[in-house]
């Protein structure tokens, strides 16, 4: 079995991984005071005002704040086009603001790109590896761009090769991988420097499930030793179990901020129930469903309806005398949040 | 991966380590990246710097040589016609070879397989990418215009002892072209083929008629200013002067000099700028 992603052994941290998921995604409903850790101790390490970047008549991201802490991981979801990889190149320094101000350990992007660029590691959406060299010689080249001497690098290189499950395909050509170990020797590329930020714009996408799961625990372990990570990503198991904090954005535009924890409880409710009643009568029946639950969302290929008791919710269902195909009680998640602030579905 | 506590030795310096060295030697380690590419494609570019000079020098020096050479020397200045057309053919080969390397791999860079850009988020800057680029290529253009001129020499059409110093005029040529031509490269978001164009409407004109096979001054005046403006009869001229002592007014020598390396300047000026406001969109 090919194990994409090195898991050291006896490694705990998966498990970790996962009990700050249940934690997060507030299936216990409580207020959780240990999930956000106090800011104010902490440095921060990026403040946006007002950031904005036009393209033309296109406002791509349309004047949003936020700030950072040190040791935070920090996310952005939202819709295509929202404007998530636009922001993360202002503070990559690849691409200027409009207007606004933006900091980087104190440092303008625009002023100090060099200075700004040489703490961050970066993965963008789309992987700019050099496809002429061969895979370690990516890994070397890299580094050389941050003045790194060959007996730091050739060590470096293939620790991270390893991490990347890359290690037999050393010497191959870039052109010879494939899509999902192209994004992982990009991953491995933006550690070489051993970044204190890490700049990841859709990490995951393209890698399988057990890749993922392991590039998390290993995302994991760099926030366990204070990096701070900012995030986009598509999937919202992702962006529960890696993110302390988040904002939605749409249209250039912040919807929302806060913890996966919070932004659950206040854009949607405890619980949801699944229908499925068939694509050709979900749009028809949905005004029989109407008062049940708080909310009613219709969709293409099921009707969702957010009640605080997802069981009685159902119970008032079938006393209404209809009976769905198939009918699922689960817990409320952010890619309702999502649905609600965005009135669009995350699917990727 | 591990934790790095048996790897404590390996550590990456500060960024401020790393934000000084790309500022100061940035260019540097781009120029780098470029070499190790074209190590990638090594034998073609060694069979191309060998080759065409010898096919050139043969055909031109053993072949069309016999039959000018016998109609006498007085048209080539008193030197035998692969003497004439010896500086001509290297200033052409690197204006070629520059041409190739600033018009492709740019496009590559920018557009393609998009190779300025994984660099562009490291610590280095546009203009060091830039320059970088320019620096490996011209690498390339002094070793392949050694190369060019040992087979001049071979072929007995160095008679100078100055004529070591054309391989930096043909490389100069080279970068006089090039550079602006970069310029442009950099300037194209659409590929519809403009690179054929470049080649076939404005090289090989100036080619032919930039005094390389034939003084420029037995072509009609009407198409001579083809030759005043081309890079390649500027280089080639100075080259001349320098293979074969060629007699002409210092005032027109120093003439070639400069317009070969205001044209390289301003490509260069025009290239960073271009590069600067390409990739900070
Ligand atoms: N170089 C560009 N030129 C013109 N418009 C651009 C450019 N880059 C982005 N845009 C526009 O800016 C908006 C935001 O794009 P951006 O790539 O930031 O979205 P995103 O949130 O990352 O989306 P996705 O989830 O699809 O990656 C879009 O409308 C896009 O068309
Ligand atoms: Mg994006």
């Amino acid at each position: 079995m090919e194990v994409p992603f090195h898991l050291p052994a006896g490694s705990t941290s998966l498990r970790r991984v996962h009990n700050k998921a249940t934690m997060s995604s507030g299936a216990t409903g409580a207020v959780q005071p240990a999930d956000e850790p106090p800011t104010e101790a902490r440095p921060t390490v990026i403040t946006a005002e007002n950031l904005t970047k036009t393209y033309g008549d296109v406002a791509a991201v349309d004047g949003i704040s936020f700030s950072v802490p040190a040791g935070e991981s920090f996310g952005l979801l939202g819709p295509n086009g929202a404007g998530k990889s636009t922001t993360m190149k202002m503070i990559g320094g690849v691409t200027r603001r409009t207007s606004g101000a933006l900091h980087i350990m104190g440092l303008d992007p625009d002023s100090h790109g060099p200075e700004v660029r040489a703490h961050l590691g970066v993965v963008p959406q789309q992987d700019n590896l050099d496809e002429e060299l061969r895979v370690r010689d990516n890994l070397l080249v890299y580094g050389r761009y941050f003045g790194l001497p060959m007996s730091y690098l050739k060590p470096k290189a293939d620790e991270l090769l390893e991490f990347a499950q890359l290690t037999d395909k050393a010497k191959s050509k870039v052109d010879a991988l494939s899509g999902g170990m192209k994004r992982r020797l990009t991953i491995a590329r933006s550690l070489i420097n051993e970044p204190r930020i890490l700049l990841l714009d859709e990490p995951t996408t393209g890698l399988d499930p057990q890749a993922r799961h392991i590039l998390w625990d290993r995302l994991f372990r760099l926030k366990e030793q204070g990096v701070t990570l900012i995030l986009t990503t598509h999937y919202m198991d992702e962006a529960e179990q890696l993110c302390d904090r988040l904002i939605v954005v749409d249209k250039g535009r912040i919807m929302a901020e806060g913890s996966p924890a919070q932004l659950i409880r206040e854009h949607s409710t405890r619980e949801v129930v699944e229908l499925r009643f068939g694509s050709e009568r979900n749009t028809t029946i949905a005004s029989e469903l109407q008062g049940i639950g708080e909310r009613l969302e219709v969709l293409p290929d099921r009707v969702l309806i957010y009640a605080h008791d997802g069981e009685s919710a159902l119970e008032q269902v079938a006393s209404r005398g209809l009976r769905p195909l198939t009918s699922l009680v689960r817990r409320s998640s952010l890619e309702d949040v999502f649905l609600r602030l965005t009135g669009r579905s995350l699917v990727d | 991966m591990t934790d790095g506590t048996a790897r404590e030795a390996l550590r990456a310096h500060s960024p401020d380590i790393a934000a000084a060295r790309a500022r100061r030697w940035g260019a540097f380690y781009y120029a780098e990246q470029v070499l190790r590419v074209m190590k990638g494609y090594g034998w073609s570019i060694i069979m191309y710097s060998v080759g065409h000079p010898v096919a050139y020098l043969f055909a031109m020096g053993v072949g069309l040589a016999t039959l000018v050479d016998a109609q006498g020397a007085e048209a080539f200045g008193g030197v035998g016609y692969v003497t004439f057309v010896g500086p001509a053919l290297l200033v052409s080969a690197s204006v070629m070879t520059a041409t190739n390397e600033f018009t492709f791999p740019v496009m590559d860079g920018f557009k393609w397989r998009r190779t300025y850009y994984g660099p562009h988020a490291s610590p280095l800057t546009p203009q060091q990418i830039a320059a970088g680029h320019i620096m490996a290529v011209t690498l390339r253009l002094l070793l392949q215009s050694a190369v060019y001129f040992a087979a001049v020499v071979l072929f007995g059409a160095a008679p100078g002892g100055w004529g070591w110093a054309t391989i930096l005029v043909a490389t100069l040529a080279g970068l006089s072209f090039g550079l602006p031509l970069m310029a442009y490269s950099a300037s194209i978001t659409e590929d519809k083929g403009q690179f054929a164009l470049v080649m076939r409407f404005i090289v090989m004109p100036l080619f032919l008629f930039s005094g390389t096979f034939f003084p420029l001054d037995s072509l009609p005046l009407a198409v001579r200013w083809v030759g005043w403006i081309s890079p390649i009869w500027h280089g080639t001229e100075l080259g001349r002067v320098f293979s074969y002592g060629y007699q002409q007014p210092p005032l027109l020598t120093v003439l070639h000099a400069v317009v070969l390396v205001a044209l390289a300047v301003l490509g260069w000026f025009l290239t960073r700028r271009q590069f600067a406001a390409r990739m900070g969109k």
